[in-house]
C-alpha cells in the first residue's frame, strides 16, 4: 500500500497557510503554548455560519479546502479525520452550560458540535460529497487510523483521491487541567529552546492538517507515502526497530536509505528516554530532525510531521531549527522517516521523495 | 497484497438494558419485554420525564462480573465493552489471544463522559485535592478500547472510531477490511457508549426523546428513547476459523454521507439509499435475498421516514420484514451498530427474526408495515442492518449465512 501526497492544507501555529515559504520565520512562543496561526475565515465561510463554528471546525475547513485547492481536486472519494478529543471546545461549552444552568434552558448548537465528527461531516456538506467519510478518535493512532484507511480504500479500488486531516485544539480549561496532571512543563520556556531544557513536561500545541492523497502520481506531486505502523505500548525500544526494519524490508530499502528521521521529541525528560534510545542506537549516525518546537505536543501531530516531511521532500531543503545537530548537511534526500509517540502510541511513516 | 475474500463472524457478545449477555437478551425479546424504563444510576433533574433503556447492573455489579482488575479506574463505557468483549471471545471459543495476529476496532461516542461531567468543576478547581484527576484521560475516546484491549491482552492492532451514532458499524466494516488485507488476522469489533447527562440533555435540547416509549416507524411516533449498552462480534479470516462452528458470513458492507444537514437525515434518505445498496453490491446480493431488515428505526419523526423511504426503494417495494430493535434496548448510539449486529447475527443462527415494539399505526407516507411478532418459521439467510448517525454517517451491514 502506498499513496501520493497530491496536496496539502496545513493550519498550525506556524504560518503554513497560503503562502509559498517554507517555515522562513519560526514562529516561537513563551508561554509552554504553540497557538495556531488562524487564517480569516471570511475566505472560507460564510460570517454568518462561521460564528457559530467552533474554532476546530473553522480551521479544519479552511485546510481542507486548501489541500483540495492545492491538488486542484473538486470531489474527494472519502473524506477521513483523525481527531483525538474532536471539537473540544464545543464540548466544554455544552458541559458548563449543563453544569451552569442545572440541565435547563440548553440550545443544541454547542451539542451537536461537541460530536467528532462534526469537521468530516461539515467538509461533506459543504462539498456535498456523499462518499466513504470516516472519523477516527483513538489519541495518538488518530491521525495515523485515517491515513491508513485511506490507503486500504485505495487497494480495495475503492478510491483514487482521498482527502485526510489530522486535527486537535487546545483549550484554556484543557492547559489548565492537563497542568494539573503535569504534562506541561512548570517552568515557561521559549518554545524555541524546547530540547535544551532537560525537565519533566513539554508544551501544548495544537493543529489543523489535511491532505489529499492519491493512489495515481500527479505533476502536483510532494512525496509517496511508502508506509505507516501504529505500535501499541511497545515493550522496549527494539519493539521500534523491528517494526522499522520490517518496514524498510517490505520496501526493499536499507538503513542508510534514510537520508533524515523526524522525531517526535517532546522536551520531557521522562517521555524522551524512549525516542532517544532508538535515534542513539537503532538510527544512529542518520540525519535527526524535530518537530514539536514548532507545533507542540498533541495527539495528532503526526499530521503536522507528515507535512514537514513532504514539505523537505519536496523542496529538497531543511529549514532553520529543523536539525538537531546544527552543522549537518544532507545533499539528496530521498526517504524520511517519522517516528512520533502520543504516551502509549508510538507510530512509523515513511515518505519518498517522488 | 493479501486480499482475503472471506470475513468470519466467529463471537458475539452483548449488554443492553434487556440482559447482560446473549441468552438473556434473546430471552427478553422471545417475551416482547422491553427493557426501557425510569433512569437509576444517573443523578439529572429529568429523570422523571425520560424513558431510557438503562442497563441494569450499577458500576461495582459490573466491575465484579467482569473480574476488572481492582485497581484500574473504569469508566462505565469501558466495563460495558469488557462485558461485550469477554461473552464474544469466549464464544469465538478464543482463549489464546496472541496465537494469531489480533486487533480490535472499538467504537464510542461519549467515552468517559459520564464521569468528566461529575468532576468538570473540580477539574479546573486548582485548589481542590483529590483522587478524581485519574478520570481526567477517560474523556479521551481510546480509553475504553485500550482498556478492554489491555484487559484482554490484545496488541496487534487498536483504533477507534466515533462517527456519532453509526460508530461501530463503522468499526464492523473497518475490521473486516483490515482481515481482508492481511493486516491482522482476526478482530473485535463493535462499540461501546454508557447514558450520561451530557448526551441526556443533548438530546433534549434537539427535542428528539419522546418522554414515553419509542415506537419507531409508527405514524404517531414522538422521538427515540436513549439507550446504553455494548455489542462485539469477533470477526476472522478463512485461515483462523477453519474448523470452527461459525455464526456466520460479513458478506457485505456500505458507508455514504448524506450531505444533507448536520443531524437530520435527508427527506428521501438519499444516504441510507447509497450504504444499502454498496453493501448489497459488495454481497453481490439481490435484494430479494434479504430475509430481514434490522432497522435504525430510532422512532424520530425524521429517521423512519427517511429510511423507511430508501428502503422501499432499494427493495422496490418487496420488502422483507423490518425491525427496529431499539424499541427494546433504547437507541445505544455508538454501540446501536455493535448490538444490532449481535442481534443480526443471532437471527441467522436461530432463524429468528425480532419483533418492533409499540407500534400501531401505519405511516401514511410508506408502504410497509414493521414485524411486530416474534418469528420463528423461517428461514433467515441473510439481514441487512442499517446504522445511520449526526453528521450525515449512513452505513449498512449485510451477515449471510454460511452455505457448503
Amino acid at each position: 500500500m502506498m499513496a501520493y501526497i497530491r496536496g496539502t492544507g496545513i493550519v498550525s501555529p506556524q504560518r503554513t497557510l497560503n503562502t509559498t515559504e517554507f517555515l522562513a520565520e519560526i514562529l516561537v512562543s513563551k508561554n509552554n503554548f504553540l497557538k495556531c496561526v488562524e487564517p480569516s475565515y471570511r475566505d472560507y465561510l460564510d460570517p454568518v455560519m462561521a460564528r457559530r463554528m467552533g474554532r476546530i471546525v473553522k480551521m479544519g475547513i479552511a485546510a481542507a479546502t486548501e489541500a483540495l485547492r492545492d491538488a486542484k481536486l473538486e470531489m474527494p472519494d472519502a473524506i477521513i479525520t483523525g481527531t483525538a478529543l474532536g471539537c473540544l471546545g464545543d464540548t466544554e461549552k455544552f458541559l458548563s452550560a449543563i453544569i451552569a444552568d442545572d440541565e435547563q434552558f440548553l440550545t443544541p448548537t454547542s451539542f451537536i458540535q461537541s460530536i467528532q465528527n462534526t469537521v468530516s461531516a461539515q467538509i461533506a456538506l459543504q462539498l456535498k460529497c456523499m462518499n466513504h467519510n470516516f472519523t477516527f478518535v483513538h489519541k495518538g493512532f488518530s491521525f495515523e487510523s485515517a491515513l491508513l484507511d485511506a490507503m486500504m480504500l485505495m487497494e480495495e479500488r475503492e478510491a483514487s483521491d482521498v482527502l485526510v486531516g489530522g486535527l486537535d485544539e487546545m483549550t484554556e480549561k484543557n492547559l489548565l487541567i492537563y497542568d494539573r496532571l503535569g504534562i506541561w512543563k512548570k517552568e515557561k520556556i521559549s518554545s524555541a529552546k524546547l530540547f535544551q531544557h532537560k525537565t519533566p513536561g513539554t508544551i501544548a500545541g495544537e493543529g489543523a492538517s489535511f491532505f489529499v492523497l492519491s493512489k495515481n502520481s500527479s505533476d502536483n506531486d510532494y512525496a509517496k507515502l511508502i508506509a505507516v505502523k501504529t505500535i501499541y505500548t511497545p515493550a522496549s525500544p527494539s519493539e521500534i526497530n523491528e517494526n522499522i526494519s520490517s518496514i524498510l524490508e517490505l520496501n526493499n530499502l536499507n538503513k542508510t536509505d534514510i537520508d533524515l528521521v523526524l522525531y517526535g521529541l517532546n522536551g520531557d525528560v521522562n517521555y524522551d528516554v524512549f525516542i532517544e534510545s532508538v535515534k542513539d542506537n537503532y538510527l544512529k549516525n542518520i540525519p535527526a530532525g524535530a518537530f514539536k518546537h514548532l507545533c507542540g505536543e498533541y495527539q495528532t501531530s503526526g499530521a503536522f510531521a507528515m507535512w514537514l516531511a513532504a514539505m523537505i521532500l519536496k523542496t529538497q531543503s531543511v529549514p532553520k531549527g529543523i536539525l538537531l545537530e546544527k552543522n549537518e548537511t544532507i545533499n539528496k534526500i530521498k526517504n524520511i522517516l517519522i517516528y512520533n509517540c502520543y504516551e502509549n502510541n508510538h507510530v512509523v511513516y515513511l515518505l519518498g521523495v517522488v | 497484497m493479501l486480499i482475503n475474500n472471506k470475513v468470519f463472524v466467529t463471537g458475539a457478545g452483548i449488554i443492553s438494558a434487556i440482559g447482560n449477555n446473549v441468552d438473556e437478551t434473546l430471552a427478553a425479546i422471545r417475551n416482547q419485554q422491553t427493557g426501557i424504563g425510569e433512569l437509576k444510576h444517573i443523578q439529572t433533574r429529568h429523570s422523571k420525564s425520560l424513558s431510557v433503556g438503562e442497563v441494569k447492573p450499577n458500576n461495582d455489579e459490573l466491575k465484579k462480573s467482569c473480574s476488572a482488575t481492582p485497581e484500574i479506574k473504569y469508566t462505565r463505557t469501558t466495563l460495558l465493552g469488557i462485558v461485550a468483549v469477554a461473552e464474544a471471545l469466549h464464544s469465538a471459543g478464543i482463549k489464546n489471544i496472541n496465537e494469531f495476529k489480533t486487533g480490535i476496532v472499538s467504537a464510542t461516542s461519549v467515552g468517559g463522559m459520564s464521569i468528566a461531567e461529575n468532576f468538570f468543576l473540580k477539574y479546573l478547581d486548582i485548589d481542590d485535592k483529590g483522587d478524581y484527576l485519574e478520570y481526567v484521560k477517560t474523556l479521551d475516546c481510546s480509553d475504553s478500547t485500550e482498556k478492554i484491549a489491555n484487559h484482554f491482552g490484545i496488541k496487534d492492532f487498536l483504533s477507534t472510531i466515533s462517527t456519532a451514532c453509526s460508530s461501530s458499524a463503522n468499526s464492523i466494516m473497518f475490521g473486516a477490511r483490515l482481515i481482508k488485507l492481511g493486516i491482522v488476522d482476526r478482530v473485535v469489533v463493535g462499540g461501546t457508549d454508557c447514558l450520561s447527562r451530557f448526551t441526556i440533555n443533548g438530546f433534549l435540547s434537539l427535542k428528539i426523546l419522546d418522554p414515553n416509549l419509542c415506537k419507531p416507524f409508527d405514524a404517531h411516533r414522538n422521538g427515540l428513547n436513549l439507550g446504553e449498552g455494548a455489542g462485539y462480534l469477533v470477526l476472522e479470516s478463512e485461515k483462523c476459523a477453519k474448523d470452527k462452528n461459525v455464526f456466520c458470513e460479513l458478506s457485505g458492507y456500505g458507508n455514504s454521507n448524506d450531505a444533507y444537514h448536520q443531524t437530520a437525515s435527508s427527506p428521501n434518505g438519499a444516504g441510507a439509499f447509497l450504504a444499502m445498496e454498496k453493501a448489497l453490491r459488495l454481497s453481490g446480493l439481490h435484494p430479494a435475498e434479504i430475509n430481514y431488515v434490522n432497522a435504525h428505526g430510532t422512532g424520530t419523526e425524521i429517521n423512519d421516514l427517511s429510511e423507511g423511504l430508501a428502503l422501499e426503494r432499494i427493495f422496490k417495494h418487496q420488502l422483507p420484514p423490518v425491525s427496529s430493535t431499539k424499541s427494546f434496548t433504547g437507541h445505544t448510539l455508538a454501540a446501536a451498530g455493535g448490538i444490532e449486529a449481535v442481534l443480526s447475527v443471532l437471527a441467522i443462527r436461530g432463524n429468528i427474526i425480532y419483533p418492533n415494539l409499540n407500534f400501531e399505526n401505519k405511516m401514511p407516507e410508506l408502504n410497509f408495515t414493521p414485524e411486530t411478532k416474534f418469528k420463528t418459521d423461517i428461514h433467515v439467510n441473510h439481514v441487512l442492518s442499517n446504522s445511520f448517525g449526526f453528521g450525515g454517517n449512513t452505513s449498512s451491514l449485510i451477515f449471510s449465512k454460511i452455505t457448503s
